[in-house]
């Protein structure tokens, strides 16, 4: 039943992805790519761009993109419900307890626990994102020969802009496209 | 700014214009907000709290921990509290609803348009290219990430960082298990730290 295992990958990773944002990066990862197969690592890759050029969390946006790929409209709804209601149970948890106790400092102190795990997962999942821009190829099956010059410059340039001037990551991402595909279309390969 | 003149600010109109308005407002901030969590709490305090005065300042500051504590994207888990927190659990039905319909239309959208284009050979080349791009924007946010960390100067925070990064890229341990026991680790310092605290 494709249905109910698309709900509870979303589940999964609705449950386990603290931190926000890019933290669900690496989760959704491991469950659509490594754990079910259902994207291979480039259309994994398409997927966080799509979702990184769009508004609405990553997690959200991946979610109706996997489900619409593998089972249509009710695919994506089935995905997306299953990715909101875990956060959508505790977060009502929490704001129940909150407005009864108003203090939070067991949490916090588990919070303060996961920042540098998802400081690290997302570093990780930055570096295999990094590698199958610039060579096509994961950490274990890389070679050095392989590495492509364009997209070798975008990132330090793109990564310069950030850093230096704080420009925003659409601007980067859309900039990146059309510079890198003039690029590309000029050098005739 | 007392919790009465919220509370007036809110009595004043009828449940359905409050539905409405929660709908209404999480649905454009989710449908306009580009980069993440952030963006949307800055965006719903200025609406919520500067514009109708239906929440305090310490209150939002509150709620975005609370948002923070719990798991999924922050721009949703936002948008949970704040219509818990106005009409308990409608509220915050009506504005999941509004925070999570702009996204799964427009990615619907895309996801046919995905399928058409791929093997178009320009198409190709912008997604592969825009990687390179994508991956900037993760490794900035990344260096800003891991500078917080060494701030803290806490030695077990940032061996914990170097642990769990070689865990997750050399040995493929399931970002499930890597949380859990960091999870872990967090409940048992914050203890130890009561422990020590209520010997003094």
């Amino acid at each position: 039943m494709i249905y109910l295992r698309l709900f509870f990958a979303f589940f999964q990773i609705g449950l386990f992805s603290f931190g926000g944002g890019y933290a669900a990066v690496p989760l959704i990862q491991s469950q659509i790519v490594e754990a079910n197969h259902w994207l291979e690592m480039s259309q994994f890759a398409d997927l966080i761009t799509i979702a990184e050029m769009t508004p609405g969390p990553i997690a959200v946006n991946s979610a109706t993109f996997v489900g619409q790929q593998i089972a249509g409209l009710p695919g994506a709804l089935v995905c997306t419900l299953g990715c909101i209601l875990p956060s959508f149970i505790i977060v009502l948890i929490l704001s129940f307890l909150y407005m009864k106790y108003r203090s939070l400092r067991t949490m916090q102190g588990v919070l303060t626990g996961l920042r540098p795990a998802i400081v690290a997962m997302i570093g990780s999942a930055g570096l295999s994102l990094l590698l199958l821009a610039l060579f096509n190829a994961s950490l274990f099956e890389l070679q050095l020969g392989d590495f492509r010059v364009v997209e070798g410059v975008l990132f330090c340039i793109c990564l310069f802009l950030l850093r230096k001037f704080k420009v925003g990551p659409i601007p980067i991402i859309f900039g990146s496209g059309v510079v890198g595909t003039i690029a590309y279309l000029i050098i005739g390969k | 700014m007392s919790e009465n003149s919220n509370e007036s600010n809110l009595s004043s109109l009828t449940s359905a214009q409050v539905y409405w308005k929660l709908f209404t407002i999480t649905l454009t901030l989710s449908a306009c907000t580009f980069g993440g969590g952030f963006v949307i709490i800055s965006m719903m305090k200025q609406k919520f709290v500067q514009k109708l005065q239906w929440l305090g300042d310490d209150e939002m500051l509150d709620m975005t921990a609370i948002a923070q504590s719990s798991p999924g994207a922050l721009g949703v888990n936002i948008a949970i509290v704040v219509g818990y927190r106005l009409k308990r659990f409608w509220g915050a039905v009506v504005s999941t609803l509004g925070a999570v319909i702009p996204p799964l239309v427009i990615i619907s959208i895309i996801s046919v348009f995905y399928n058409q284009f791929k093997d178009n050979s320009v198409i190709a080349i912008a997604l592969q290219v825009m990687r390179a791009g994508v991956a900037a924007v993760i490794f900035d946010v990344v260096i800003d990430l891991a500078k917080n960390i060494i701030k803290t100067k806490s030695v077990l925070w940032i061996c914990l960082m170097i642990a769990a990064f070689v865990a997750t890229c050399f040995f493929k341990v399931s970002a499930i298990i890597i949380i859990l026991v960091c999870g872990l680790i967090g409940l048992a310092h914050v203890k130890a730290e009561d422990v020590k605290e209520g010997r003094r």
